[in-house]
């Protein structure tokens, strides 16, 4: 994907300079501007599904997602500004509205990427009305617990289950709001005949939707998964 | 429309709205009789929570997180009463550390719920007297008046809640912590050092709170005659001795006479002795003892049916203060309602002396706190004393683990006849309509506040449920009645 040669950009008034090919939230990253985001993950495909990551470059009335956007010699982006601002804080508050997000009682609270971003970003309420799912949970497993009615759609378990397992047991079902993740084709967890139980999709999920029954969410939560799983990706 | 006779169905009444200093909402209708005279009261507990219902789809596990959100007073007992019907489910032991822990972070929570309602809610009518100004009697003015005796009130709740804090993470709301099998992280031996040099003083203050409160009780002879005192059965857990409990134990129902007229080991059983009644007046259920029958079958719960009928403490402090308590009543079984607030003084004397024993004992700080297992079982029962009272949450999980059906009965709710007797009582001898004065009615809130009731609680009762279904024609006479 990258070559040797290398160009210049600058981010937020700063000239970086990055292989070509890197993406733009790759090249903040490694010059340590930090921009937020839900379902891009170090190591997995980039999927720019959460627009939490939309940055703006001069010259363009457009946004552009930087998960998925490769950085171009003479670009000028900015990162954080009042209207990006704005719109990650709708994307958050649209997000917690879709399905069901109440932390008090969520297995992964405090360990939440949703609800660590909503303070980041200070979203103290959500200003549209709450769309309260009723899925039924599919904990037929024998311990990996899914919650639709807290999946944010990141695609993040499909992702590492097809790159990083090489199973493909996730995928995703219907359109729109009423997308779901299934199993296989379309069937209880438990009765899947390709999952292997690696727990690789509890680990990634940023929320609570896919979460390990009995183990303590500071361990299924743990952060090293990120850099294990790059390390594996570029074993050769 | 002249044969409604609308005229005569028109109640006189006198509403208490809100009923001020207790845990929730609630409102209290004194019906008159046409001569002005006190016919009856009726607690109406306006709240709405809906827990039983909308937790039917969730996982098991969850139980005790959501649950316990019902209330920031007793969530511990949520919390305990959730995780051991969990236990229920998947059929595991906790280790013994991990029980010991529970017990002693439920005894924090006692002594921080009942100094709550002592001191903070009920001492101001205890020490300005009930027809004082109504501006002054409250926790503000006993901080200006007896700044020494709220600043004990203060010191000995934060004790409580040091110890919550302290065993689970956090003061209120500790859910993390707790899980099936017993608990997520061990007690470390600086915390336990710290709990156990704050212990001394907090027992120095049950100590002199309870003295003070029994150097006050000749000066409200009037009160224990009145307020609420009246035959009715009571419940709660005793040990295997017979002794005082609140974590484990039988649930243990005894008559007005100190005979033990039930006693349920098996806590899947307990539907064979509580049946639960409701009225279209309020939302809590009217829980009633079954052999008996609604509504003679009431019963009382908390802190003065655990110690009428426990036949002692097990600490040698509140053992003492037990044996001189139960000399008030016959055959030891003390009726009346004011006395609540006695029993609440011993239990918080017992409380922290538990809390000595426990932390004294090494094996506190053992790390195994676990025990792990699948479902087992599709129906699991968790009970626990509350510091109202006797909990109970029943829950009956599908193959997968999840609740296809929950049934709580609170500690505040079992209580239901027995405050409608006790305000009804009250009302009939202190309020007088031709020149009612606040002090009056005043009154019958503090039979209320006696009781400690945590209304935010009880308040599940939706969809399917024991109903008892009457017909009255515009005199108020029962036509037709039908239990379902």
């Amino acid at each position: 994907m990258t070559t040797n040669s290398t160009i210049t950009l600058k981010i937020d008034g700063v000239q970086i300079s990055v292989p070509e090919g890197t993406t733009i939230l790759k090249a903040a990253k490694n010059n340590g501007i930090l921009i937020p985001t839900l379902c891009d993950l170090e190591g997995l495909t980039p999927y720019g599904g959460c627009r939490l990551c939309l940055v703006e470059v001069t010259g363009s009335p457009k946004l552009f997602p930087a998960c998925t956007t490769p950085a171009n010699s003479g670009m000028e982006v900015t990162t954080n500004s009042e209207r990006l601002k704005n719109y990650r804080k709708m994307a958050i508050q649209m997000l917690m509205s879709e399905r069901v997000h109440i932390c008090a009682v969520c297995v992964a609270n405090d360990h939440c990427e949703l609800q660590a971003l909503a303070n980041q970003l200070g979203v103290d309420h959500v200003a549209f009305e709450r769309n309260f799912t009723r899925e039924p949970i599919d904990s037929s497993h024998g311990f990996l617990v899914i919650d639709r009615n807290r999946c944010i759609l990141c695609t993040r378990c499909i992702r590492v289950c097809d790159k990083i397992e090489g199973v493909h047991t996730l995928d995703l079902k219907k359109r729109s709001k009423n997308t779901e993740v299934i199993m296989d084709l379309d069937e209880f967890w438990g009765d899947s005949c390709s999952c292997t139980g690696c727990r690789k999709c509890a680990k990634v999920c940023p929320v609570g939707a896919i979460y390990i029954e009995g183990e303590a969410i500071t361990q299924t939560k743990n952060r090293d998964v990120a850099e294990f799983i790059t390390a594996r990706r570029n074993r050769k | 429309m002249d044969n409604l006779n609308i005229n005569k169905i028109v109640e006189k009444k006198i509403v208490i709205n809100p009923v001020t200093r207790i845990e929730g909402h609630a409102q209290i209708d004194i019906l008159l009789n046409q001569d002005d005279t006190v016919r009856e009261a009726q607690f109406k507990v306006t709240d709405f929570r809906g827990f039983e219902k909308f937790t039917e789809g969730r996982p098991y596990y969850e139980m005790p997180a959501i649950t316990s959100r019902s209330c920031g007073i007793c969530p511990v007992s949520h919390l305990l009463a959730a995780a051991k019907a969990c236990d229920a489910i998947v059929g595991v032991n906790p280790p013994k550390t991990a029980v010991m822990l529970r017990r002693l972070m439920h005894m924090g929570q006692l002594i921080q719920s009942h100094a709550l309602n002592f001191f903070h809610l009920s001492s101001p009518d205890l020490l300005f007297g009930f027809d004082s100004d109504q501006a002054k009697r409250n926790v503000f003015g006993l901080i200006e008046k007896h700044p020494d005796f709220a600043l004990q009130g203060v010191k000995l709740r934060r004790f409580g809640q040091e110890i919550v804090e302290r065993v689970a993470g956090r003061r209120v709301h500790s859910s993390e912590w707790i899980q099936l099998g017993g608990v997520k992280w061990p007690l470390t031996s600086e915390r336990a050092d710290y709990l156990q040099s704050e212990l001394p003083k907090a027992l120095e203050i049950a100590k002199d709170t309870l003295s003070k409160f029994k150097q006050m009780l000749s000066g409200f002879d009037n009160e224990v005659e009145n307020f609420g005192n009246f035959p009715s059965y009571y419940m709660g857990l005793v040990n295997s001795d017979g002794g005082l409990e609140h974590y484990d134990g039988k649930l243990r129902i005894m008559d007005k006479d100190g005979n033990v007229a039930a006693e349920c080991t098996d806590p899947l059983r307990y539907q064979e002795y509580v049946g639960e009644a409701v009225e279209p007046y309020t939302f809590m259920k009217f829980p009633y003892f079954k052999e008996v029958g609604y509504p003679e079958g009431a019963y009382r719960v908390g802190p003065l049916a655990r110690l009428n009928v426990a036949s002692h403490c097990g600490t040698p402090l509140a053992d003492e203060e037990f044996e001189e308590f139960k000399k008030l009543g016959k055959n030891g079984v003390v009726q009346s309602t004011f006395h609540y607030h006695y029993a609440r003084l011993i239990e918080m004397l017992f409380c922290v002396e538990t809390a000595k024993k426990l932390l004294d004992d090494p094996e506190i700080l053992s790390e195994q706190v676990v025990s792990r297992a699948m479902v087992n079982n599709y129906e699991g029962i968790g009970i626990a004393e509350a510091p109202r009272g006797t909990l109970i949450h029943h829950y009956k999980v599908d193959t997968q683990g999840r609740i296809i059906w929950n049934n709580m009965i609170i500690a505040t709710e079992h209580n239901n006849i027995a405050y409608n007797k006790a305000i009804t009582q009250v009302a009939k001898k202190y309020v007088k309509t031709q020149q009612l004065q606040e002090g009056m009615l005043n009154r019958v809130e503090a039979v209320i506040r006696a009781f400690d009731p945590c209304l935010s609680c009880a308040t599940h009762a939706v969809g399917q449920m024991a109903l008892d279904v009457k017909l009255f024609d515009v005199n108020g006479n029962l036509l037709d009645r039908q239990i379902k």
